[in-house]
């Protein structure tokens, strides 16, 4: 115990000391909070370094003439940039109209796997506890496990029935198949998501059922529409397999099929035309993602209701 | 992969039943055949074309229609294609990729198919390749050699003799070369070991190995002896005991070594003849280099496996007669020699490795088609269950033993008693 100094109020700190302690107090955490969040930001940082270097070594490998490629000590910035790489992708492969052939099947996958996934999704929403919902879910999982090679044989023998072989829209069909379970459980996240009191209070305001969905439901739920779409758009952007399967006619062959052109045997590649026509392959996935990212955002629901 | 798909295959094949192919017959009586080649580089792809065209214009009731296919997952492709009935009628390939599917019946045997002037220019060991069940499955039409792309420079400054065709190295004399090669920060060679079988295998050949035994009863068994480890036992000294090889390349891929190759961090890199094509398009300028021939074994011998690209014909296709026509035209000589020199490799032809044009010293094809009559079939691509051995086997056990984590020792135990696990799955 101290002994009682002159002047002193007590035993409790002077309110210039009350002061100083406070300042000290909030100061000592701003500062934590301040290194933890530059500690986030290159973390942050890090992170996108990592995830962007492979295009940007794409990007500047498509710039490189083949003596650069092959160079011991490769730089970032070519020394001497070439187009040359993009003329003989161009000049060798129909890049175009396998482009325009990705697109077609990755729109049109996506459409109509939104279109089937979304009504479904709300169902199995609504009603999770279900034994049908949860025998969907159950099912949905499962059916991610089936490797492309267990199933590509009967499948392409069913699609041989329907002529559908070497069409696109054989190919959209089994896009959409492939991309529906995801798509289903992905979209049934968003959809619990909706507060069923949102929907309720439209109703007591006197909104009638299909009113209730269009106004109050689905505004709601798009950003997870988009989210979806561009998930169904890329993995169909990116398919190889069944495309190398299922298309026999070089008019009609994806994006994909034809980079493997530039590809020989043991892995041997024409590189710098290879790099070109993947970077050309990668633009229209990052244009719809940088169109429709801001669309994809959270935080639509909150303040919606008072918990 | 292969191995999971065939499975695939087999039992769904079993379930269902495909149908017979439409007869792509046009009005008139003029019929299509479709033709999937594998042609990728730019001069090959080119010549494919040019000859395609060359036969439909000569030839307007029988038209070919050219389809672009890739090495990569071709396998599979076919197999799926075989399986629904589907298949193209003439199609490109490699000897090592037929076994399964000469023996599940999806491909015509061609005796009967070609004429004699094609089975003639092309040599029986050369025949042998494409060989299955007594059948001909395929016509083989180019093959690579295994060559040493060396840095000229380095060579001329380490005074190390020049092999040449007419005398190689042996195979000591090629480490006494590596070893005068290495220095300054120089190796004197670089494996490039992601896929150590097919080059341990097919250069085993000049030692005598054959890793392989067919017994009486017309299986095979595998075996691993004294001559059999004689390459491997280099490469593994050179990486691990007097370090003239760089273990850097362990995982890397032929072209991943032409980097260093061109820094001078390596003087020699054993590659496919098509490789060259890499080295003239990427070398610096001025860079001076030579092709080498492989080292050979005792007495000179310079056999070496290899598995020739073949022309093959669908068993399922309705007219095969008019496919093994095409197939004569597009294998002509003269044919024959363009889609060598368009995919940098050796024709199989007699009068096709006589041309002129694969004669000369330019690029190191005269060393290239001097190696043509020692090629011999790769040990292994007649061998049912050889890409599961190669995977599951093979694969892991030789990097292990490149890299020094096992030796000689398990290194032949693995191959052996694994390996023979797995033929006779095969062979009941």
């Amino acid at each position: 115990m101290p002994s009682p100094v002159p002047g002193h109020r007590g035993p409790g700190p002077s309110p210039g000391e009350v002061r100083h302690h406070r300042t000290a107090g909030r100061r000592g955490p701003t500062a934590r909070r301040r290194a933890a969040r530059t500690g986030q930001y290159l973390a942050l940082l890090g992170y996108l370094v990592f995830l962007a270097f492979p295009l940007l070594w794409l990007v500047s490998t498509a710039f490189k003439p083949p003596r650069e490629l092959a160079s011991l000590h490769p730089g970032w910035i070519p020394d001497h940039p070439t187009l040359d790489n993009f003329r003989q992708a161009f000049d060798e492969q129909p890049l175009l109209r396998s482009a325009g052939n990705s697109l077609i099947a990755s729109l049109a996958a996506a459409v109509i796997t939104v279109a089937i996934a979304t009504p479904m999704a709300y169902v199995m929403a609504r009603h999770h506890r279900s034994a049908l919902s949860r025998a969907a879910t159950g099912w949905i999982v499962v059916s991610q496990a089936f490797p492309f090679v267990l199933v590509i044989i009967p499948l392409f023998l069913v699609l041989k029935e329907v002529r559908l072989i070497d069409s696109l829209s054989g190919l959209i069909m089994v896009y959409v198949v492939w991309s529906l379970p995801f798509a289903l459980w992905m979209l049934a996240g968003y959809a619990r998501a909706v507060p069923r009191e949102l929907e309720e209070a439209a109703a007591v305001d006197g909104a009638g059922r299909l009113r209730v969905l269009v106004s109050v439901t689905m505004p709601l739920l798009t950003p997870g529409i988009v989210a979806t779409a561009l998930f169904a758009f890329i993995t169909a952007w990116n398919e190889f397999f069944f495309a190398l399967v299922l298309l026999k006619s070089p008019r009609k062959q994806t994006m994909p099929i034809i980079l493997t052109h530039f590809i020989g045997t043991e892995g041997v590649a024409d590189l710098g035309p290879l790099a070109a026509a993947s970077l050309l392959a990668t633009l229209p996935s990052l244009v719809l993602f940088a169109l429709i990212q801001r669309r994809i955002t959270s935080g639509t629901l909150a303040g919606a209701v008072k918990h | 992969m292969r191995r999971r798909t065939l499975l695939a295959a087999s039992a769904t094949g079993a379930l269902l039943s495909g149908c017979a192919p439409e007869r792509r017959r046009g009005t008139g009586g003029r019929i299509t055949l479709r033709f999937q080649s594998l042609a990728w580089q730019q001069e090959s792809v080119v010549a494919n074309k040019q000859l395609v065209g060359e036969w439909n214009a000569a030839h307007p009731d029988i038209r070919v229609e050219y389809v672009q296919g890739s090495w990569d997952g071709v396998h599979d492709q076919l197999l799926t294609s075989f399986e629904g009935g589907e298949a193209p009628d003439i199609i490109h390939d490699a000897t090592d990729d037929l076994a399964d599917f000469a023996y599940g019946g999806y491909l015509a045997d061609l005796t009967d198919l070609l004429p004699r002037r094609l089975k003639d220019e092309i040599p029986p060991r050369t025949w042998q390749t494409a060989t299955f069940d007594g059948g001909v499955h395929g016509v083989p039409f180019l093959q690579e050699p295994r060559v040493l792309i060396a840095n000229r420079t380095l060579l001329e400054r380490a005074r190390v003799r020049i092999p040449t065709a007419e005398r190689p190295w042996s195979w000591a004399e090629f480490e006494d070369a590596a070893e005068e090669l290495t220095r300054d920060g120089t190796y004197g060679v670089a494996w490039p070991l992601k896929e150590p079988v097919s080059a341990t295998l097919n250069l085993s050949l000049s030692t005598g190995g054959k890793v392989f035994h067919r017994g009486t009863d017309g299986k095979v068994t595998v075996r691993f002896d004294a001559a059999d480890q004689r390459v491997p036992r280099v490469i593994h000294d050179q990486l691990g005991g007097d370090r003239t090889a760089a273990r850097t390349t362990l995982g890397m891929g032929g072209s991943d070594t032409l980097p260093g190759f061109f820094g001078g961090k390596y003087a020699m890199v054993p590659l496919g003849f098509s490789y060259r094509q890499q080295v003239v398009q990427q070398a610096p300028k001025g860079f001076a280099w030579t092709v080498l021939p492989s080292p050979a074994g005792p007495g000179g011998d310079q056999r070496q496996g290899v598995s020739p690209q073949t022309l093959s014909i669908a068993a399922d296709s309705p007219y095969q007669r008019e496919a093994a026509r095409f197939i004569d035209f597009f294998l002509r000589p003269p044919h024959m020699v363009r889609l060598a020199r368009g995919d940098w490799m050796l024709p199989t032809g007699r009068t096709a490795l006589r041309d002129p044009a694969l004669r000369t010293r330019r690029h190191g094809w005269a060393t290239g088609t001097s190696l043509a009559g020692q090629l011999r079939p790769a040990p292994a691509q007649t061998v049912r269950g050889y890409p599961e051995w190669k995977d599951k086997v093979a694969t892991p056990a030789l990097q292990e033993y490149y890299s020094g984590a096992i030796g000689m020792g398990e290194l032949r135990e693995r191959l052996v008693d694994d390996g023979n696990l797995v033929l006779a799955r095969y062979q009941r």
